[in-house]
Formats: structure tokens, sequence, C-alpha cells
């Protein structure tokens, strides 16, 4: 195939990048406010009815959402295989205690309201609430540890090795801010939702627990800055590295140094709109769930998570998984991406099906545009869950 | 890496496939059953066709869940467990499964959600789309992974990369029209229809015996029998079998299925019964027929299928052929630049790289393949034999069973066609207890599939105990205990909820038939 060439490879590795962006922020905005909502269940909700009701906000169009996991984990899987093959390895446990929690919330949301005992449906609340919490904290932790480098090393035959990173080590103290900064953000977006489908009185709990999780949000995400500055060491390359060269980590050289997270700021001060948007758009989630403006309160608190998002992928670039014991394993958007024909194909295959996803997605959301009717849940009609 | 963090890995892959694999041939069968009957319920206006699609909808749906739960661990699992192999060929194997997500998955479970909630919500046509959105996605899915394991089995369209020291898509349309896929994906699917076929005999044939619900159940078995002919005719008939000649390893799996030690002949004899046993290399108290394996496995008189000795001889040279390459690779990895590979090491790479897989076989030893001893030689290429009894008995199962379905799915055919469906008792009880049959033919046709792929992960190329990421054995042993309990809780849930649902039956539906079609156009029943 010729056509590949069409595109430069270091040019491809560029867009793939920023499709990652794309699918990981996808992922948090869509289904965010689904598992924010799994979160804020216990809480917004305390009558079955109720619960129902938040149920059935999300019911629909979880399936939906929960693609965009999938298909982040495929897409990284085919795009960077080296980093799906450290990543999923080396979170290994992480990586379970996320599977555990995302299986039972499909089966919470299908089952809980085919039995009437009480007992039965509280088990499920419970699975939806973990299903919720466990992915957020999970995730944010994840990418907290990602920021301060995981203890991998590559062999000369590129297989993976772990310097023994048990579950509790990931739970260090930067870690567990992001994870905060990842839940808060998460309820924050789930809050704008059920504002969005509810009335009455979960939708004026789900203001006021949302407007916490915004103040929260905002603070976590200074302090993550700040702290990011003055107490986390980043990466950066050493010499030159051939971007389109062939993707095998072991050919450059890294040295770890205080505040190399920063430096791209320094050299392309348009970067700064990403952590500019993540606070602009937590405060306006904040001002809009207090103005009861339904759907700003949902957008802003999406542009808050698209900001947030974007400013870790944006301070780190053109890294995506540094490696704290062996810097030179670091993956960077330079070697640890497919093959230039790969990137070709699958970015042809992207731009023929997103916006037939964009579409029917559209279309289904305006099908299903309006509050959730709590009498009909009540009456048994339509299907609820 | 040990043994033990190989074989925990390899059961946890087992056991996560086998649970996901319980719920989808279900969900791929009768997603298109209900499309059908919602379309007989749009075309005719009979609202006892909507009923049906509703109350099979509500069973779809009790299991779908679980499906798309269970699924979720298998598009991680190859990066948790299966590192180096996700290293080693995620530049082709990744690709069908993001297209799966983009093609299939976002359409599957966008409309589900829509089939569920979208009744009141949708005019017949709108809801009759969304139904039929969410049988092509379930369908696509199958494909685009089905793409993807048929290159495990038969890896075209690729090539090593020293300088990346992985394989790297050379011609992606190869790897979409591989035969061994396009074989799988029609045998896969049909045994899904087949599977919803059943299903929906069964739970009708219970209606009927308990004489609830007639009306429903009939047409349902209708359309299920008619349905689950073609689709077991098309299971055997396109069975996938006609990929199994295509590579070399194929070709050890079709003769360890046969238990075939020596090479025979041609036209080979089937075994139809005996009891293979791999210390004595033959097979015991064998009863065959002549000629049928030649027919069945080659569709001719005259092309010979090799025994498994053969298959092992031929082995030990293409593992002396692999050790060249491995060499080979050495030098032009230790060059450092293109100009200074020695074109020696370059010739011999180009000559015998197809085969570096065959030396990694050996890895399993010795470190080093280049210092293996010619008895290590014989012990990798002896490992090249899957198991055999496991093979011969998965195999003869799957293909009985496979027989039974066209009798019986036949038999309820012409019942239907006579307007007997309700006559014959016995007939009904044995569809009730025929339920289960078609989820342990699926089951048995992946282990004859993946345990036939053994001692290959993609065969020729990584071998399994190559493929496998530097875990404790603790912390696999760790979540593949996690898995058991959590899907067993599900599968015993399912079970349940599945039976309480059939026991309450459908809803009513006392709504006006409001006919898209003009009476005067529809037959009358």
């Amino acid at each position: 195939m010729i056509l590949n060439t069409l595109i430069d490879y270091d040019t491809l590795r560029v867009i793939w990048w920023l499709l990652l962006g794309v699918l990981l922020i996808g992922f948090a905005i869509m289904d965010g406010f689904d598992l924010g909502s799994g979160i804020l269940l216990p809480f917004v909700a305390k009558t079955d009815l109720e619960r129902r009701v938040v149920i059935n906000a999300v019911g629909p169009v979880w399936e939906g959402n929960q693609v965009w996991l999938i298909l982040g984990g495929g897409a990284i899987f085919a795009a960077w295989p080296p980093l799906y093959a450290v990543s999923f390895s080396g979170f290994y446990l992480a990586m379970f205690a996320i599977l555990f929690a995302l299986i039972l919330r499909p089966v919470g949301f299908k089952y809980r309201s085919k039995r009437d005992s009480a007992a039965w449906r509280s088990a499920w609340d419970w699975a939806l609430f973990v299903g919720g919490l466990v992915p957020a904290l999970v995730m944010g932790v994840a990418v907290g540890n990602v920021l301060q480098g995981v203890a991998f090393h590559l062999n000369d035959d590129l297989r993976i090795f772990y310097d023994g990173t048990t579950l509790f080590e990931l739970l260090n103290p930067f870690g567990l801010l992001c994870g905060l900064l990842s839940v808060a953000m998460l309820t924050m977006h789930g809050a704008g939702w059920l504002l969005l489908k509810t009335e009455g009185a979960v939708a004026a709990r789900a203001r006021t627990i949302g407007s916490v999780a915004a103040l929260v949000t905002l603070a976590l995400f200074v302090l993550g800055g700040v702290w990011l500055f003055l107490g986390v060491n980043g990466y950066r390359i050493v010499g030159t590295i051939a971007t389109d060269g062939p993707s095998n980590p072991l050919a450059k050289a890294v040295e770890i140094a205080p505040r190399a997270w920063f430096t791209n700021y320094a050299a392309h001060p348009w970067m700064l709109a990403g952590p500019a948007l993540g606070l602009a758009g937590a405060l306006a989630s904040l001002a809009f769930l207090r103005a009861r403006v339904e759907i700003g309160a949902l957008l802003s608190s999406a542009l808050a998570i698209f900001g947030i998002i974007s400013t870790v992928g944006l301070s780190m670039f053109p890294f995506i998984l540094p490696s704290s014991i062996d810097p030179r394993s670091s993956l960077t958007v330079w070697d640890a991406s497919s093959s230039h024909l790969t990137l070709f194909v699958m970015l042809v295959a992207t731009v023929i099906f997103v916006p037939i996803i964009i579409a029917y997605t559209t279309w289904v959301y305006h099908v299903l545009w309006g509050k959730v009717d709590a009498r009909s849940i009540a009456d048994g009609n339509g299907h609820a869950y | 890496m040990d043994l033990d963090t190989l074989d925990l890995s390899r059961l946890q892959f087992a056991v996560t496939a086998l649970y996901h694999f319980l719920f989808v041939p279900l969900t791929l069968g009768l997603s298109v059953l209900l499309a059908v009957m919602e379309t007989v319920y749009v075309m005719t206006g009979r609202i006892i066709w909507r009923q049906m699609t509703k109350f099979w909808g509500a069973l779809f749906g009790i299991n779908f869940v679980v499906g798309v739960a269970t699924g979720i661990v298998m598009e991680f699992q190859f990066g948790m467990n299966w590192s180096y192999y996700s290293h080693y060929v995620g530049d082709i194997f990744g690709a069908p499964l993001a297209i799966e997500g983009l093609m299939a998955f976002f359409l599957e479970a966008t409309f589900v959600g829509l089939f569920f909630f979208g009744w009141d919500k949708l005019s017949k046509v709108g809801h009759l789309i969304t139904t039929w959105a969410v049988a092509i996605g379930s369908n696509f899915s199958a494909l685009w992974i089905l793409i993807a394991n048929g290159w495990m089995q038969n890896p075209v369209g690729s090539a090593f990369n020293p300088q990346t020291m992985r394989m790297e898509i050379t011609d992606f349309f190869a790897v979409v029209t591989n035969p061994v896929a396009q074989a799988k994906f029609v045998h896969t699917v049909s045994a899904g229809y087949v599977t919803a076929s059943i299903f929906v005999l069964g739970v009708s044939a219970w209606y009927l015996l308990k004489g609830r619900h007639v009306e429903l159940a009939k047409r349902s078995m209708t359309v299920a029998a008619s349905f689950g002919l073609a689709a077991s005719l098309s299971v055997v008939v396109l069975g996938d079998e006609s990929g199994y000649l295509t590579t070399e390893h194929q070709k050890m799996k079709i003769a360890a299925m046969e238990a075939m030690w020596e090479t025979e002949p041609a036209p080979a004899a089937f075994t139809l019964f005996g009891f293979p046993s791999e210390k004595d290399r033959e097979t015991h108290f064998a009863v065959r027929v002549p000629w049928m394996l030649g027919l069945i496995a080659t569709r001719s008189l005259n092309t010979q299928i090799p025994g498994i000795n053969e298959l092992v001889t031929h082995a030990e040279g293409r593992i002396r052929n692999g050790i060249i390459a491995f060499d080979a690779l050495q030098q032009i990895r230790a060059a450092g630049s293109d100009a200074k590979i020695p074109p020696a090491a370059r010739q011999a790479f180009e000559d015998n790289g197809r085969d570096l897989g065959y030396a990694l076989l050996l890895k399993r030893y010795l470190d080093d393949p280049r210092k293996a001893s010619d008895a290590d030689i014989r012990r990798a290429a002896r490992d090249t034999v899957p198991n055999v009894p496991t093979l011969f008995w998965s195999f003869r199962f799957m293909v009985g069973l496979g027989f039974f379905f066209i009798a019986f799915t036949a038999t309820f055919f012409l019942l239907s066609a006579r307007r007997l469906l309700d006559r014959y008792r016995p007939l009904l009880w044995l569809a009730v207890f025929a339920i289960p049959l078609p989820w342990i033919a699926a089951e048995l046709g992946w282990v004859v599939a993946e345990v036939g792929r053994q001692p290959w992960s993609i065969e020729g190329v990584l071998p399994t105990a190559a493929a496998v990421s530097s875990l404790g054995a603790a912390t696999v042993l760790t979540t593949l205990a996690g898995f058991v309990v959590i899907y067993t809780v599900l599968l015993g849930v399912e079970m349940a909820l599945m039976l309480r649902a059939i026991r309450k039956g459908p809803e009513p539906d006392d709504a006006p038939e409001t006919n898209l079609v003009p009476s005067s156009l529809v037959a009358a029943e």
C-alpha cells in the first residue's frame, strides 16, 4: 500500500496522540456522568422511587457510553501497542479492581428492578455506587502515578518487567490526590446530568452535592498543579530523537528533572489554555449549578473534564508513559506507536466511522430528551429499570 | 516468568473467554430473531408479533448485559496477562479490535438502550430500525473479533521488523479477507443462530406443554424452527474445517482432532470412535469409516492429509531453520545501522525469517535457541502437538450435536408446516431438555479451535509460553479467583432471572392493531 505515505509518520503519530486524548476525554465526558450518577446514587436518592429515577436517568445511555472505554482499549492496542502492553500489565491489580467494578455496573442497572425485595435492590445500589466510585478513583490514581513515572523497564527483546509495584504503592499521596480529583470531577459532572434529567428532591440534592464537588475539583486541581511544580519530577528527552524513527523506546536517552512537566508551557504558551479551561469549566459549572441553568452546568463540567485531562497530556508531551527506574524505557509519542501503515489504516477507519457514530448518538439523545418521569416508573410503564 | 504464571494465565483466559461465550451466541442469534419478529409486526400490524418481540427482548436483555459485562474483561486482558503478545502483534491484532469498537459496539450499545426505552418514543419504523441496528451491530462485532482470531490461526499480511522486535502489518486487506477468518465468522455466527433458535424452541415448547401463551409460543416456534434449520445446516456444511488445510498448524489441528498419528494414503479414513493415547502415539479400539475424513477435510479423493508424526518431523526442520533466523536476527541487531548488516546475515534472515517463531519454541527449555541440542529440538517439535484426546473428544461431541440440531430443527420445521406443533408431547419435552445443548456445542467449538492452536499464541510466530506477562503467579491466581467468583455469581443470577421471566411469561398487550400494510394484502393466519 502506497497510500499511507500520504501522511508522514510523525504527523500520524501526533494525530494519534490527539485521538488518544479525544478517546480518554470522550470516555470521561460520556461515561463520566454515568459513573458520577452512580457515585451520587446513595446521596441524592433516598427512597426506592428516587433511586429508580436516578437509574433511569442513565439507564438508556450507559451502554453506549461505556463503549468509549472499550474503544479506548482497542484503539490504544491498535495505535499504541507498547502503551497497551505496559500500562495494563503494570497496573495489573488496579486494572482488575476497575474491571471488577465495571462488571458489576451493567448488571446492576439491568437487574436491580427485576425483583421487589429490599435486600436485593439495596445490594445492587451498592454495586452501582462501587461501580461508579472505583473506576473514577483508580483511573485518577493511575494518572497520578503516570505523572510520577512507573517502575518498569524493557529488556533488549522489548519484554516488559516491573519493579514490584504493589497496589498499595500506587496509593501514594500525589496519586491519591489525582484519584480524589477524578472522583470530584465526575461527581460534579454526574450532578450536572441529574439536574438535567430529574426534578424535585433528587435534582435539589444533586445541585447541592454538585456544587461542593465543583469546589473540591477546583481546589484539588490547583493543589495538584502546585504539587506537580514543587514536588514531582518530570522527564525530558536528552539530545535528539528521530520523530519518524522505528517504534523502539530503547534508542533514546531520557533524564529526570524537577519542573520538567512545565517546560512545554514555557515553549508554547498557548498550551496554558488546557489548565485555564479546566479552571474555567469548574467555575462555570459551580455558577450554573447555583443558578439552575441545567444544560449550562452539564456543558461546563464537560469543559472542565476536557481542560483537566488535556492539561495532563500537554504537560507530558511527548511522553505518554515514563519509566521511573529506567528512564530510557519511557514510552513517548515518537517511539511507542504502531507502524506507519497501521496508524494510517486506523485513521481512515476513524474518519469513516466517527461521523456516523456522532450522527446516530445525537439522534438517540434527541429521542430520549427530557426529564425522567417518576410517575411512569411507578406505574411500571416504558420498560423502566 | 515461570510455568505457573503461564498455566494460570492460560486458565484465566480460558475461563473468561468461555464464560463470555456463554452469553454471546444467544445475543448474536436472538438479536436477529427479534429483528425478524418485529419486521413481521411492522408489516402485518399484528400486535402478537410486537408482544413476541417484547417478550423475547426482555430475555435478550437479561442475557445481553452479562455478555457486555464479561466482554469488558476481554478487551483489556491481552494487555494485562499477555503483554509480550500485545507488544509483539499489537500492530496487527489491535486494529480489528479497535474497528470492532468503532463499527459494531457503538452501534449495538447505543441502540440497545433505545430498544428497551424507545417503544413509546419512536414510530413503528423508527423502532424497527433500532432493533435491526442492534442485530447488525452484534453480528459485525463477531466479524471483527473473528478477523482478529483468524489472524492468530493464520497470520497473513504481516512481517517481522527487527528494529522494533515485533510483527508489523504489510497488507491490511489480506488480514481482513483471511480465509480462516471468513470460515470462522460464518461458522460462529451460524452457531449463534442455532443457539437462539433452540432456546426459543425450548421455552415455547414449555409453554405449549403447560398450555400457556399458546399462540405466541407457536408463532415463535415457527420462526425459530425455520431459522434454526437453515442455521444448523450452515454450521455443519460451512464448518470451519474449510479453513483447516491452509496452514501447517491447522493441519496439525485436524490430525489431532482425528488422532491420526500416521499419514494415510488419500482419501483418509474417519475415526468414528476410539481411545487416543498420547503415550503410545496410537488410537486404541478405533472404529474407522474409510474415505470419510479425506472427503470432509479436503472435499477431494486425492489430497493427502498429513499425520501427526509426519508433521512433528516437519516441525523439527522448521525449528532448525528458525535457529538460523534467530542467529541472523542477533547479527542484524548487533550491527546497529542498516549499512553495517553483514550480507550473509541479511540473506539468512530473508530465507528463514518465516520460521523465527519456531526457534522461540525452544525458549521454554533454554534462553538461547542457538545452543539447543538435538534432544531439545526434538522435544520442542513434539510440543507442537496439541492435546490429542481433548481435541478428539471435543470435536466428536460437537459434530454429533451439530447433526442432532439439524434433525431436531428439521422435525419442528415439518411439524410447524403441518400445524402439528402441539401434537407430540415427548417431542416438546425433548425441546425443553435440549436447551443447554447448543451452549455445550459452542464451548466445545472454542476448545477445539483454541486448545488446538497450542502451543502457539500466533501460529508459527509466537509460542504461548513467550507471550505471557512477567507477573507473579500469586497475582494471577488472585484475579483468576476473583473472576471465577464474580462470573459464577452473575451466571447464577442471570439464570434465575431468566427462569423467573420465563415463568412470568409475556406481558399482555391490548393495544389496538394498526396496519401499515392494508389488511387485504396480509394473508389470513
